[in-house]
């Protein structure tokens, strides 16, 4: 009697655990994979703020049906973001897998996310193998390709007939994209091309170097903490009055606060500011910093925004039917929503065609105030990226 | 290439190797009295730098900031000892990695319930802030120069504490003998507080001295550690002039490595060749270093007598 008892209770519960899974499709969920431990977890924080304030803006329900947003630590490896993405595919089921930084982690993970019939929406990294040869039509970005924003920078500075310029950047795949772009428009004279180690702390040597060859210019790639120690070193040299120092991705909102007043009259170029004038934007911008104390919501935040947007559209248009990909594929690739850039339009391999706009650091609204981003002037109007005539993709 | 540069390039690998210096001083004390591979020295440094950083925002003064947060290293470092340290002492090297690495991650977290994930502002006084012309049109930042300063004036009064007083002879006897200095009498426990104490202080100076010029971060201990074991390891365990040396040596080689290599590979390779190579090598430099210092001298250049 008791072995029977207790086989049937194991059978009840076991049923349990079959059928939970089967209500859970009313809902959506997302898995949204960034980094969020370690130094480079503040811009996970940003991304995940923002993500926040999507949710709140479409009062958590995206397309219409209530949703859960799971979040996954890549810790900046490739390997673990592989795993949190299969464990977000396989054990929560989720719907749409969303953001990821690092370049070298979204070619581990994107594969593993499109492979397994789900959408891929890429919220920062764009490396140039997702918008060439190994486009795939589940995946969708709403940040840029690599290339784009050094290109810019290559224009600007050719626009301007600068010559005798002094690069540098950290020695690895990235830092080597970056300076290719830039090469790719800027055709003046090169003094030299430095590649430091990654995650280097001490720049002295190579501003002692750079000093020594006197250039009209310097254009660097240094993310994150390396950024904050070249530009800090950068400065107590005294060479900000020197030499005009040009970046990409080195100074945003959120390292500006580690270096305040050495990051002013840094120059960069990207394709969304701050005080980008449309109504997404003044309303993205606004309620972040009402809703996190005073704090400027950075580029990756406003793509995360843009991220849950568009996913929000995709379901609206198939009317919350999650089976529909077909149907959420040509939705998306409408990107009938507000973005926080303004106009949004894709190219061919799913990556936006938009406009670039040189940025200046300058002194903020009040005397103790950080200093801000502001646009200067725009560079690039609806600018393709350099790889989408790879991509085998047509529609 | 001209002289001003190359003299540049000396000064800065000297202020490299000098903080380098720093922290290797101290984690070599700690290893060659106390046997103690303390892998959370790195910690300590960051613990001074915060420590600084924040009492500097608070009081506004440069001077009482160091001095509070020199204590307070000092007072972080022997209550992790009496705390977590103590038991270690007679384990196997292996569990004193392991348990130094949960405190690295202790701290690293710790930090970042106090101050959060980002980095955080850290200055220098406006007096500090400028340069100073050495010689002509040569100028060399004022901060940099008193680093290499203090430096050397800690290494002289490391010389001073351990050859000239009681304290430092204690020091040279424990490491020779631990047992038989105990067996003299000596509160041997005490000992090693006190030497656990001055070596977390060192740290913290190291860190309250790169704080304004490096990034004040979460994790930042573990980025120069690697570093300052590459100096323990050339100059030999446990001896503070090995430390000295192995500092400098380091410092230096890697400055000029970084800045010279690729120009000098130039003239025998081709420029793309010498472009790809120089860096990748400049890189590996220090630790190939290492391995050619251990092929002639596998105890380091001066290894303390055991």
């Amino acid at each position: 009697m008791r072995k029977t008892t207790r086989s049937l209770l194991a059978g009840l519960i076991a049923t349990a655990f079959i059928a939970a899974p089967a209500f859970g499709q009313q809902k959506l969920k997302i898995g949204f994979i960034s980094t969020f431990s370690g130094p480079q977890g503040v811009i996970g924080e940003d991304m995940k703020n923002s993500v926040e304030l999507a949710l709140d803006h479409l009062k958590r329900k995206v397309g219409g049906l209530d949703t859960e947003v799971i979040y996954g630590d890549d810790q900046v490896k490739p390997d673990v973001g592989k795993q949190v993405a299969e464990e977000m595919l396989k054990k929560h089921q989720v719907n749409f897998v969303a953001g990821i930084i690092w370049s070298n982690v979204m070619l581990a993970v994107a594969p593993t996310v499109t492979g397994a019939g789900t959408f891929m929406i890429g919220t920062n990294a764009g490396p140039n193998q997702l918008a060439g040869a190994d486009c795939n039509e589940m995946f969708f970005t709403t940040s840029w390709q690599n290339d784009q924003t050094p290109e810019a920078m290559g224009k600007y500075m050719q626009d301007k007939g600068i010559q005798d310029v002094y690069l540098m950047a950290p020695n690895y795949a990235a830092g080597k994209d970056m300076l290719t772009g830039f090469k790719r428009y800027f055709k003046g004279r090169i003094v030299d091309e430095v590649y430091t180690r990654l995650g280097q702390t001490d720049y002295q040597a190579e501003i002692s170097q750079l000093r020594s060859k006197n250039p009209k210019a310097v254009f660097v790639f240094y993310p994150g903490g390396m950024g904050i120690q070249f530009l800090k070193q950068y400065s107590e040299a005294g060479l900000r009055g020197l030499f005009p120092l040009y970046s990409v991705y080195t100074v945003d909102e959120l390292s500006i606060p580690a270096v305040k007043h050495a990051a002013l009259g840094q120059l960069e170029t990207r394709y969304w500011s701050q005080d980008l004038k449309n109504p997404a934007n003044e309303k993205f911008v606004g309620d972040y910093r009402k809703k996190y104390g005073g704090k400027t919501p950075s580029y990756y935040g406003a793509q995360s925004y843009d991220g849950i947007m568009l996913i929000d559209s995709a379901v609206r248009a198939v009317k919350g039917n999650l089976a529909d990909k077909k149907g959420m594929i040509a939705a998306m690739r409408k990107a009938d929503f507000a973005s926080t850039r303004g106009k949004f339009k894709y190219g061919q391999n799913h990556f936006p065609i938009e406009n670039f706009y040189l940025l200046k650091t300058v002194a903020g609204p009040t005397p103790t105030a950080d200093p801000v981003m502001e646009i200067q002037e725009t560079v690039f109007k609806d600018h393709k990226d350099a790889y989408g005539t790879a991509c085998k993709m047509k529609w | 290439m001209n002289f001003v540069l190359i003299a540049e390039q000396t000064l800065n690998g000297l202020q490299l190797g000098v903080m380098l210096f720093l922290l290797a001083a101290g984690l070599t004390l700690v290893f060659g009295i106390m046997n103690l591979v303390n892998l959370a020295h790195g910690a300590l440094y960051m613990v001074g730098a915060y420590l600084t950083t924040f009492f500097y925002q608070q009081t506004g003064s440069y001077a009482l900031a160091v001095a509070l947060g020199l204590a307070g290293t000092l007072v972080v470092g022997v209550v992790t000892e009496l705390v977590a340290l103590r038991t270690l002492y007679d384990r196997d090297h292996l569990d004193q990695v392991l348990a130094t690495f949960g405190l690295i991650l202790f701290f690293n977290e710790l930090i970042v319930i106090l101050w959060g994930r980002a980095a955080i502002y850290s200055t220098i006084p406006e007096v500090l802030a400028g340069h100073v012309e050495l010689a002509g049109g040569f100028r060399y930042p004022i901060y940099r120069l008193m680093i290499i300063v203090i430096g050397l004036a800690v290494a002289l009064l490391l010389w001073f504490v351990v050859t000239r007083t009681r304290l430092g002879m204690l020091i040279r006897a424990g490491a020779s003998n631990r047992a038989m200095v105990a067996a003299l009498g000596v509160n041997i426990r005490l000992l090693y507080t006190v030497v656990f104490g001055f070596g977390a202080a060192l740290a913290g100076l190291a860190g309250l001295l790169a704080g304004p010029i490096y990034s004040v971060q979460p994790g930042m201990g573990e980025l120069i550690l690697i570093q300052v074991f590459v100096v323990i390891v050339i100059g030999g365990i446990g001896s503070i002039r090995g430390a000295l040396a192995g500092a400098l040596i380091v410092g230096m080689v890697d400055t000029l490595g970084r800045a010279f290599l690729k120009p000098a590979l130039a003239t025998v390779l081709s420029p793309t060749a010498a472009d790809t190579a120089g860096p990748a090598i400049a890189s590996m430099l220090i630790y190939l270093l290492m391995a050619v210092v251990l092929a002639f001298r596998p105890a380091g250049l001066f290894p303390s007598a055991r």
